[in-house]
């Protein structure tokens, strides 16, 4: 026992105390970071303005079509298919006289195909507008349907989940960042930790340390050691990522004036509600500040951070155990490596795509069934937690699919380790997939 | 004086070949003794079991006295394999600190250990360098300090000279001779001869999975002897024949005979006294083990071994 501490020490330290730990540390969130805000950046700016002719024979749609940012209606004279473009516009919209309300098609010309989202934007004012139109056919005035419009936007949607007696406030969106995120995070943590085993199995191999050290341990305590190290590893890393979130937080705040924070803490005291004929009136910054906050907490964050914690670990340890099989086998050459690693990878990136699905429902049977099965259970059963336990996910399924997981890495753990011991000292032949599994499957 | 290890009859078979095929003998404490075969002769499998890493699939090891506990016995053996290596990124200091450890050595203990012999070896200025930065006998000599600081009963060294200068490897060599001196005992495997014969007090010798010689390197040249004799005289007689020998080889003066059946060595000096030769040397030509080997192993399928299957 006390040797694979000292091997635990050994593979965690000589890592950590690297630089670039460090520096990936930081780096990564900052880079995931930088990358949504890219993203985010290119897809606003990556609109393209149109300025669309609209060549209308039933006369209504002038004054009932309305401009956007990114999308611009003009009533032209003299305007048709055969010079839209020369005289600077990017579409043309021919709109035939409609005959009662039998179906019609309309159609528009556009010198560059137009996307998606502006095709469906275009469909929606022209439908907008017919609506619009048949109101003030029936008589409503064109002011009191502007201001209608206006008054309407009053009423919130807010859903409530059943928890024993009494119901709890949820948020679908939050619930899909939070399983999204997380099974994102796990995700990619399983390749970079499970090919840090792989690689590390590698070089004793190929360094041919594996011979000297298994003269004094066993394979087994090796193949753990390394294991448990590199999962201390992982955990580091989460831990420094959560302080270093916590201290930008708290850093946050000191940027926030002094009366807006006061602002928020009455918000908070009052349920949302400032009193009447208090001394306070909350601004637009306290008002939102308080929706985040109050948006956040009804997540419940003890046991999805938990969750995480235990599902990280236990897919960890799951695959981690198969990427060290294979890094035993594996010979000089890398590209070895890749081939043999794709039976493990397979599996991982179909519980991507998986979770991707549970996340948006998470009730379907195949997410519950991906949720207890320990090969996809990490990414989809938190996929699924994050909509609430035991509302979406049981108790019951909960601890199926905790008990399989532990069960699944015992298992995998046990397979590896035959795997291991053969492979780690075995040179310069190619090893396969039947051999493989001879070795695991061997009595003794 | 009792033996170290005693092997009984081991066996080791694989899927298609039988790497060690019913194997005995023992090993005296504070010896040095010489494991010899040619390549795929089942020396690797023989030394793994011998260091715990295989379980044989029959026989018994015992060692020092008592059923061989791989669990317990491990850090009373050090083991430098043929295929060996190091932590290519480790500072030297921190490596042999680390395998000293798994060895079973507290920390202080094995640093003064390391600190003796790289005070010894004249590594002292290693410390905080890295295995990737040192020559590949610089790694050797490591290696070599990794394998006996732990003070093992049973030290095991597969080819141990193999990249060392002649400088390093009479270092090594006279390393070897000391830690017998103290009562270690050490298992010499390689196949080059002549580095056994200058060292090794007792070999068995291994082909095909079985051993196929076993005994002190005196008692097996006389075993191998051919009658051989060197004679050199001041000047050729006029009759060199006898019945008492056949002259195999001459050169000048000197000439090589071997002495026939129911003679001795006696009578070839009777016959060239006899003619009033004045002789100026006569010694017994033993064959060198080298000669020995190849004439054990050649002819056999060593070679072709690995491809074979078991019948």
């Amino acid at each position: 026992m006390n040797k694979i501490l000292i091997i635990i020490q050994r593979e965690y330290l000589s890592r950590v105390k690297n630089r670039r730990f460090l520096l990936t540390t930081i780096l990564t969130p900052l880079l995931i970071v930088l990358f949504f805000v890219g993203a985010t950046y290119f897809a606003i700016q990556g609109k393209e303005d149109h300025k669309i002719a609209v060549i209308d024979h039933n006369g209504f749609f002038k004054g009932n079509l309305g401009n956007s940012k990114h999308i611009h209606f003009e009533f032209p004279e003299g305007v048709d298919t055969s010079n839209y473009i020369k005289k600077g516009y990017t579409d043309i919209l021919l709109i035939p006289k409609f005959e009662g309300t039998e179906k019609v098609n309309y159609i528009i010309r556009s010198k560059k195909r137009i996307g998606l989202t502006t095709e469906e934007a275009i469909s929606s004012k022209i439908n907008e507008a017919i609506e619009d139109n048949m109101l003030q056919d029936a008589g409503i005035q064109r002011s009191q349907l502007d201001s209608i419009r206006e008054k309407s936007q009053f009423a919130e949607l807010k859903s409530m989940e059943e928890q024993g007696n009494t119901a709890k406030e949820s948020n679908a969106a939050l619930s899909y960042g939070i399983g999204f995120g997380s099974g994102m995070l796990i995700y990619i943590t399983m390749f970079i930790y499970g090919a840090m085993v792989m690689r590390g199995v590698m070089e004793e191999k190929t360094n041919r340390i594996a011979e000297v050290m298994v003269s004094s341990v066993k394979p087994f305590q090796l193949m753990l050691g390394k294991i448990i190290g590199i999962g201390a590893v992982g955990l580091t890393q989460f831990l420094m990522w959560i302080v270093l979130v916590v201290g930008l937080m708290a850093a946050a705040q000191f940027l926030i004036p002094h009366d807006v924070l006061d602002q928020v803490n009455t918000l908070n005291q009052y349920n949302g509600q400032i009193p009447a004929g208090g001394m306070m009136q909350a601004g637009d910054t306290a008002q939102n500040i308080y929706k985040i906050q109050h948006t956040m907490s009804t997540a419940n964050w003890p046991l999805i951070i938990g969750c995480f914690i235990f599902y990280f670990l236990g897919g960890y340890l799951f695959y981690a155990s198969l990427f060290a099989a294979v890094g035993s086998v594996v010979n000089e050459d890398p590209q070895d490596a890749q081939s043999l690693m794709m039976p493990i990878t397979m599996p991982i990136i179909f519980s991507f795509i998986i979770m991707t699905n549970a996340v948006q429902n998470p009730g379907t049977p195949i997410a519950t069934w991906a949720s207890i099965i320990p090969f996809s259970s990490p990414m989809v059963m938190m996929a699924r937690i994050a909509y609430g336990v035991p509302g979406t996910v049981a108790y019951w399924e909960l601890i199926v699919s905790m008990l399989s997981l532990v069960g699944g890495f015992l298992l995998t753990t046990w397979l590896s380790a035959k795997i291991y011991r053969t492979g780690i000292l075995m040179y310069g032949k190619k090893v396969s997939w039947k051999e493989m599994g001879k070795w695991a499957f061997r009595k003794n | 004086m009792s033996a170290i290890l005693e092997l009984e009859h081991l066996k080791k078979h694989y899927a298609t070949q039988k790497a060690v095929d019913d194997i005995s003998f023992s090993i005296e404490k504070g010896s040095i003794f010489g494991l010899l075969g040619p390549n795929g002769a089942g020396k690797t499998t023989l030394l793994r079991m011998i260091t715990g890493i295989f379980y044989p699939d029959s026989g018994s090891i015992r060692f020092d006295g008592r059923t061989f506990n791989p669990e317990e016995d491990i850090v009373r053996i050090g083991y430098m394999p043929e295929e060996r290596g190091l932590y290519k990124k480790m500072k030297i200091g921190e490596q042999a600190l680390y395998l000293a450890q798994l060895k079973g050595l507290s920390k202080a203990d094995a640093m003064e250990k390391i600190r003796f012999w790289f005070k010894r070896l004249e590594m002292e200025t290693w410390w905080n360098k890295k295995v990737e930065d040192l020559s590949k006998g610089m790694s050797q000599k490591l290696q070599f300090v990794t394998t006996v600081l732990h003070e093992p009963k049973l030290i095991i060294l597969d080819e141990p000279f193999s990249g060392l200068d002649p400088v390093n490897a009479n270092l090594i060599k006279d390393e070897i001779y000391g830690l017998a001196q103290r009562g270690s005992t050490v298992i010499f495997s390689t196949h080059r001869m002549e580095q056994v014969e200058e060292i090794c007090d007792h070999i068995v010798l291994v082909n095909l999975g079985k051993k196929i010689l076993d005994g002190t390197v005196d008692h097996i040249k006389q075993q191998f002897k051919e009658n051989k004799f060197s004679i050199k005289l001041a000047e050729l007689p006029a009759a060199i024949q006898s019945e008492a020998f056949t002259v195999v080889d001459q050169k000048a003066n000197e000439l090589i005979v071997k002495i026939s059946n129911n003679h001795r060595s006696n009578d070839v000096l009777q016959h060239f006294l006899q003619q009033q030769c004045t002789i100026e040397s006569f010694h017994e030509i033993l064959p060198s083990l080298n000669e020995i080997f190849i004439s054990l192993v050649e002819g056999t399928s060593a070679t072709t071994r690995a491809f074979q299957k078991t019948s």
